[in-house]
């Protein structure tokens, strides 16, 4: 993974900028020793791994305002961070760059049950807003499978979903307002209390720009009323291409479920191996499919998805009984990721999105891909809305398996966005998925994306080396050269 | 304003905004022009009318998406989705009689570029969280696009927000993708009458927080109405709890079947039920839903004349004022108070909307922000001049 070359300047700078920063930042805010950044040398995509320059941790908007100021002024870069958790290596830090860590900002603001909102700091997490309203039967509904984790800061900047987004959307769909600060220190709010914010929707752009715009400061978040009943079925069939057809069947007969997750045999295995949860060996593919609302509807819903899935050939059919034995079903979904880790050394979770109608032949295609690549691969998605979750088996410390990850991983989001899908549902591009951004978009989809960039950080400072495979300067990607009289008067109809 | 150029492709409409980039022309960039007297009003040197640019791509009902062009009316996809038991969950109001016009004339991409939704926003989303990608031109003449036909994509900037609610000033759409739902097998309406705003807003914020999944809140005059979609043991259950939630309101309480409740929130949804005189300047304010009465007081105690309803529980305000030269913008924009919203100018004389900002005015950190978004996709001010003024 090439990250852009460091600049001898600022490392040159660093003991300056260390103490810039302290300026700032009083006391254990700013950490500028070796053993004081490793636990920031890489995010949750731990294969790849870099010391920042500095490391600065403020707890107010003034300081976080002065910082960037500050990095704009002295054109140094900056790299922000949640809690760290990014997939796709959204928070990995960058040699010559600040890393500026958002963890101080921890606190519930303020909880508006009339309303509907709650106003958090971005470092809460996303558990975190959930529990502060349970009690009054609320919570949040984006629930990614690091949400114990992961802070509400980092789901605005990757757009966050999870196994409830099938129904109740991505974080962009479940945001109300942001407070944030530019580049240039200014802080401006965007939304509020209300809903739809108004002149451009720089909200919805904000969200999922992974960190390379601005830097969120506040959250204001819509609470959704816990449904009255949640069931969760698990459906076993003999195929995974069974399983999967019984996926587009459900969505076909006008259901959408609250979440429909699938589970490959491996997957199963493991998932059965750690939690114990009941799931059935003998399966080849595995789906939970969650119903719920109101309890009539629920019973309603479930035998109708119970019918569906018999036709399409499910062997095993259970009903949670309760909502201990639901939460069982759900804590090998949840738990299926470092549940893989049994059996092999380390493995890399891909994130592919394609239409669901397509999923047998992807499934397919993956298993050949497998074999081509000689590694293992084990899927556990978001079956109900085409997101895949493709675990690739390696051993890191092998550097040509490490190689065959990478081009396998590589394989696989082609294949993706050929069927018509993309090359990332929900955890973001990042550094992962930098250099296949041509796959996906053509260099003028990329520059517009760019010149959208350069409205917000015209000297690319803000997170570098992320998104973008080829960073092209704001001069010159704004530059227009109007041709004057060379295009002939096109022949198309005129009144 | 000398003419319409009219592209009969996206080929075409790629040539006519390179022509106009190099002749240095500004374009009006229309669809049906259903919406051509909502914001600043424009001098443009040309109409570029997308309205040939029409027809459904790509329908995939078991895919929960349909991608079409922008000339496509809204009523033939609305129709065509009907036929296959889905709908457009943002239910996207038809406005055209309000601004004067026909009924049933719009696109659906011009309902996309006012991020117009219905009262179903409360429940299903506002129309910026249905587009799931688009293709266009922007103004340097190049044909780009941005998002997908995927549920879940979140790679590159999600321009389609941008897109959503920019009123056309930041790139001209060729084809749109659009999220498409089930449509519920029942509608019905719980009416509680008698609550003046206050309680009636309570009552809705109520409803709104329970488990009984409410698609629509809204109060027009002394009737309060919540909407129950879904299949029928569902939705009959949820109106019995929200009878026994709002019980202690001591309101007279009716129920609406299907087809009186499609018509009463087609009512709400195109401001119909405003019964707006026809010289009357219009607004539309959003604000947190239990600010809303405030908002309506705080204007009546200055205009005693202006009509009002609430929809989205509270935060949403369509307002009728009597003809004024300035359209009260001040007092209207005041009244929002501390709690912070927005207010749209949605219906006024040419003269009114050229004096007074229609939409709401932004901090200086903001605007800013915003042109230098515009200027990155239309850096010479071609599409709409001016519009959002």
């Amino acid at each position: 993974m090439q990250m852009p070359p460091l600049d001898p300047a600022i490392l040159g700078r660093r003991e300056e900028i260390v103490a810039a920063l302290r300026a700032i930042v009083p006391g254990e805010g700013v950490i500028d020793d070796l053993d004081g950044m490793r636990p920031y040398e890489c995010d949750a995509l731990s294969a790849y791994r870099q010391m920042p320059l500095v490391v600065v941790l403020p707890d107010t908007v003034e300081q976080v305002s002065a910082i960037l100021r500050y990095c704009q002024d002295n054109k140094v870069k900056v790299v922000p961070r949640g809690a760290g958790t990014s997939l796709s290596g959204g928070s990995m830090p960058v040699g010559d760059a600040i890393l500026l860590g958002m963890g101080k900002f921890n606190r519930v603001l303020e909880i508006d049950y009339s309303n509907r909102c709650a106003r958090v700091q971005p470092g809460v997490t996303n558990l975190g807003v959930s529990k502060a309203v349970e009690n009054e039967g609320f919570y949040y509904a984006p629930d990614p499978s690091s949400q114990i984790a992961c802070s509400i800061g980092g789901n605005v900047a990757e757009n966050s979903g999870g196994v409830h987004c099938l129904k109740y959307g991505l974080t962009t769909n479940n945001l109300l307002g942001i407070e944030m600060v530019l580049m240039t220190g200014e802080v401006v709010r965007l939304g509020g209390k209300h809903l739809d914010a108004g002149g451009y929707d720089l909200l919805g752009l904000m969200t999922g720009s992974e960190g390379l715009l601005g830097v969120v400061t506040e959250v204001t978040v819509r609470l959704l009323r816990k449904p009255a009943t949640a069931r969760a079925v698990l459906l076993g069939f003999p195929t995974e291409a069974g399983a999967a057809d019984c996926v587009a069947a459900v969505i076909a007969s006008g259901i959408i479920p609250g979440g429909m997750e699938m589970m490959d045999k491996d997957a199963i295995k493991c998932a059965e191996n750690y939690v114990g949860a009941g799931y059935p060996l003998d399966a080849e593919g595995l789906l939970i499919v969650e119903l719920d609302g109101p309890e009539v509807e629920v019973d309603h819903l479930v035998a109708r998805v119970e019918e569906i899935a018999r036709g399409r050939g499910a062997t095993t059919c259970r009903v949670s009984r309760d909502e201990q034995e639901r939460l069982l079903f759900w804590a090998g979904r949840k738990a299926a990721f470092p549940a893989v880790g049994q059996i092999s050394p380390d493995y890399v979770c891909l994130d592919g999105s394609v239409p669901r109608g397509r999923l047998v032949e992807v499934l397919a295609e993956m298993r050949e891909m497998s074999k081509k690549h000689r590694l293992r691969v084990v899927n556990v998605f978001h079956a109900g809305d085409g997101n895949l979750h493709p675990l690739i088996l390696f051993d890191a410390n092998d550097p040509d398996e490490l190689r065959r990850m990478e081009e396998f991983g590589a394989d696989i989001l082609r294949l993706c966005v050929r069927v018509g899908g993309a090359l990332t549902g929900e955890h973001g591009v990042g550094i992962e998925k930098r250099d296949l951004m041509g796959e996906q978009f053509t260099e003028i989809d990329l520059d517009q994306q760019m010149r959208v960039k350069c409205a917000f950080d015209p000297d690319h400072l803000l997170n570098p080396g992320k998104v973008f495979p080829k960073l092209r300067r704001c001069a010159e990607l704004g530059r227009l050269v109007v041709q004057q009289n060379r295009i002939p008067f096109p022949d198309i109809p005129r009144f | 304003m000398s003419g319409t150029i009219k592209p009969r492709d996206a080929g075409e409409l790629r040539q006519a905004v390179e022509w106009a980039l190099n002749e240095g022309i500004t374009l009006d960039v229309r669809g049906a022009g259903s919406k051509r007297t909502l914001g600043k009003p424009m001098a443009c040197d040309q109409v570029l009318d997308v309205s040939g640019i029409a027809g459904v791509v790509d329908y995939a009902p078991e895919e929960l998406v349909i991608t079409l062009r922008a000339g496509t009316p809204l009523r033939e996809v609305e129709a065509l989705l009907a036929q296959r038991n889905q709908m457009l969950a943002f239910e996207p109001p038809d406005l055209g009689s309000l601004l004067g016009g026909a009924a049933g004339e719009g696109t659906l991409v011009g309902a996309l570029m006012g991020n117009f939704a219905g009262p179903r926003r409360l429940a299903a989303g506002a129309a910026r969280d249905h587009l799931l990608g688009f293709s266009g031109v922007n103004g340097r003449g190049e044909a780009f696009k941005s998002g997908g036909r995927v549920m879940k994509n979140v790679t590159g900037y999600d321009l389609s927000k941008l897109i959503a609610g920019s009123w056309g000033t930041l790139a001209v759409i060729g084809e749109v993708s659009v999220k498409v739902l089930p449509a519920p097998d029942q509608t019905r309406t719980l009416l509680l009458h008698g609550l003046d705003d206050t309680r009636a807003v309570a009552a809705l914020c109520a409803a709104m927080g329970s488990p009984h999944e409410v698609s629509g809140a809204a109060h027009v005059g002394d009737r309060t109405a919540l909407r129950v979609e879904g299949v029928a043991p569902s939705v009959e259950a949820r109106l019995k709890g929200l009878r026994d939630l709002l019980v202690d309101t001591g309101a007279a309480m009716e129920e609406l079947g299907t087809l009186e409740s499609r018509a009463f929130w087609k009512g709400v949804r195109d401001a119909a039920v405003l019964d707006a005189s026809t010289d009357a300047i219009v607004w539309r304010l959003s604000c947190p839903p239990t600010e809303g009465p405030r908002v309506v007081s705080r204007i009546r105690s200055q205009r005693p004349a202006a009509k009002a309803f609430y929809d989205w529980s509270g935060g949403l305000i369509w307002l009728a004022l009597p003809p004024s030269s300035d359209a009260d913008h001040a007092v209207v924009r005041a009244a929002l108070g501390p709690a912070g919203g927005h207010a749209t100018l949605i219906r006024a004389p040419e003269a009114v909307r050229a004096a007074v900002p229609v939409f709401q005015p932004q901090s200086a950190a903001l605007a800013a922000l915003a042109r230098r978004v515009k200027e990155s996709f239309d850096p010479k001010g071609l599409f709409n001049p001016g519009r959002m003024g």
